[in-house]
């Protein structure tokens, strides 16, 4: 398959080192620290997000509550540090610093905006992007593990030590999804570098971004997503209720708060990643302007701005999710990431590199609206396939009915005839499972 | 075990469905009080701080009678009565406990000079468990509205 050239990726005019390194290091300041403010807001966000929807108002006392985080952040640094005598140090403490730094560093390779073509040469709007960059954040993602994993584990304390165990389990599994999820995006784009993935779905608006042309692989990317961050519906490793706090139940002030730091900048990350594979990444919907030269600064800003508002939306999603669905059983967090995900993500694999071959011989371009069209098409059909046929009781195991044949069919004739309560009778035992 | 048909059962849609539920929600006005600057209006029948009415020349209506100590089930009154020169009892000392009290209001009820009330308040903090024992000019120094008792022949007290 003849790939078109990527227009931003190869006008690019050549750098001097001088300039390219000054623009990396300023970059590198401005992004991280807007990241880590973000991130520090965030957790604000997510209390008024969590007290709205509880019909609540939610911290508003700290400077009207924008200081809340600051209060918090100050609190933590004045807390007493804690280390049990049977923690094996070394690990205890480089545990955190693992967690969070691996969150941050992914964000190096995402482009959060046009480039722009300054006085001194273009400049990325990613503070370096590699050719390679998805793999990047695959290899960067899988590392993550290990600061939950040996924080419980160096904490010597059984439920951090379930907790780790948990998390470990919960996201090997749920990262296989995840980059089988991403592959019809590769296939589509045909490259790994993140701009690229952009540029494709630049081509005909919100049509051909992979939300629209890969809408299945984007909802088991954003299930995945969750798991890996162990956000609530997937926060078995923290499970309060049942293992304390999980991994960083021996943790205090600052170091905990590291922890708490990584959930939400983890958070972010993913939801940049989600902005980028499946949103378009910076593109604007419905105009080429911000897609070909001249690239100015205007275009960069504005770029900018909608990727982090792009962002921002799925962070609320985040928020939005945890708030609305409880926390899944282990047993069926396992089902749902090896039963369901993985099965339908290598199916889907199948279905689009099937359709990509199907349009090529059919000769549509591959930037034509025709080509994402037909895609889209393709993914409305299997989204109502999933909706209505698949989600009947063989996503998540609870759902299964476990009810005889002769109950079954008076539940039935109850429900047909708008009863209110079904006649009660007590259940054979012995009953099969109808399913 | 969910009891019911498969058809009916939906993981995804019912989420979508939790989804709307809570969007709803965040648009919908809070129900917070925010309690130092705003107060609930208390229900007139309200329970709480005790206190002593007084007659008009200042005295404490109490006359000693001794029902309210006996009536106490909580046993957190206590009463030495006291007598002068022309025979009128009162109170040498009236303390209650509001640790021990249960705010039940017998001894509202069972008062025959409508000297000691209940009260319409509830926000008292001390530094000491020994400031929660309020004696006779603590008890009539409290300024706030008492409870309005039950009564049989108005129930919803309108």
């Amino acid at each position: 398959m003849t790939l078109p050239a990527f227009a931003l990726l190869q006008a690019a005019p050549p750098q001097s080192l001088v300039v390219f390194l000054i623009a990396t290091v300023v970059k590198m300041l401005i992004v991280f620290t807007i990241y880590l403010v973000g991130v520090a807001l965030l957790t604000l966000a997510e209390r008024k997000v969590s007290a709205w929807m509880q019909d609540r108002l939610g911290p508003n006392r700290v400077g009207k509550g924008w200081l809340q985080p600051a209060a918090d952040g100050l609190k933590n640094i004045m807390k007493e540090e804690t280390y049990p005598d049977a923690a094996y140090t070394p690990i205890f403490v480089l545990a955190p610093a693992m967690s969070f730094i691996t969150a941050l560093i992914t964000w190096a390779v995402i482009p959060w905006g046009a480039p722009w073509d300054s006085p001194w040469g273009r400049i990325d709007m990613a503070v370096a992007s590699l050719p390679i960059g998805f793999l990047y954040i695959l290899a960067i993602s899988s590392v993550g593990i290990y600061g939950i994993v040996l924080a419980g584990w160096s904490s010597n304390n059984k439920y951090s030590l379930l907790g780790g165990l948990r998390s470990s389990a919960q996201m090997v599994s749920y990262e296989i999804s995840m980059g089988m999820a991403t592959i019809p995006v590769l296939l589509l784009a045909g490259n790994v570098s993140l701009n690229a993935i952009v540029e494709r779905q630049a081509a005909v608006g919100p049509l051909s971004w992979n939300a629209a042309t890969t809408t299945i692989a984007w909802l088991i990317f954003l299930i995945a997503a969750f798991a890996e961050t162990n956000r609530l519906p997937f926060d078995l490793p923290e499970a309060e209720s049942e293992l304390i706090a999980g991994y960083h139940s021996e943790y205090s002030a600052m170091k905990f708060s590291m922890f708490f730091i990584a959930e939400y900048a983890n958070m972010v990350t993913a939801s940049a990643l989600m902005a980028t594979l499946f949103f378009g990444g910076w593109d604007i919907p419905f105009v080429a302007w911000d897609n070909v030269a001249p690239h100015t600064g205007l275009k960069t800003l504005l770029t900018t701005i909608l990727f982090f508002v792009k962002t921002l939306f799925f962070v609320f999603f985040y928020m939005w999710i945890r708030w609305t669905v409880p926390r899944f059983r282990y047993d069926q967090l396992m089902a749902l990431g090896w039963k369901i995900l993985l099965p339908i993500s290598l199916a889907y694999i199948v279905i689009i590199a099937g359709a990509v071959v199907g349009l090529q011989i059919a000769g549509y371009a591959p930037r034509s609206w025709q080509y994402s069209g037909a895609l889209f098409a393709l993914n409305v059909l299997l989204v109502i396939v999933l909706f209505f046929v698949f989600d009947r009781g063989r996503i998540v195991s609870p759902a299964y009915s476990r009810l005889d044949a002769r109950h079954l069919a008076r539940v039935r004739a109850v429900t047909a005839g708008r009863v209110r309560r079904a006649p009660s009778t007590p259940t054979d035992s012995a009953a099969e499972a109808t399913r | 075990m969910l009891e019911r048909p498969i058809e009916q059962t939906s993981y995804l849609r019912a989420t979508l469905k939790g989804m709307g539920l809570t969007l709803k929600h965040m648009f919908q006005e809070s129900v917070t009080v925010q309690y130092p600057e705003e107060k609930w209006s208390l229900s007139p029948r309200w329970r709480g701080t005790h206190r002593m009415l007084t007659t008009e020349d200042g005295k404490a209506k109490c006359v000693a009678c001794g029902l309210c100590p006996t009536v106490c089930p909580a046993n957190c009154i206590k009463l030495v009565p006291g007598e002068d020169e022309q025979g009128n009892r009162y109170p040498l000392v009236f303390e209650i406990d509001e640790f021990r009290c249960i705010f039940c209001g017998y001894c509202q009820e069972v008062c025959p000079e409508e000297a000691i009330h209940v009260g319409r308040h509830y926000e008292n903090a001390e530094y000491s468990r020994e400031g929660f024992v309020y004696d006779l000019e603590r008890l009539m120094a409290q300024t706030h509205p008492v409870c309005e008792m039950w009564d049989p022949a108005d129930p919803k007290g309108e």
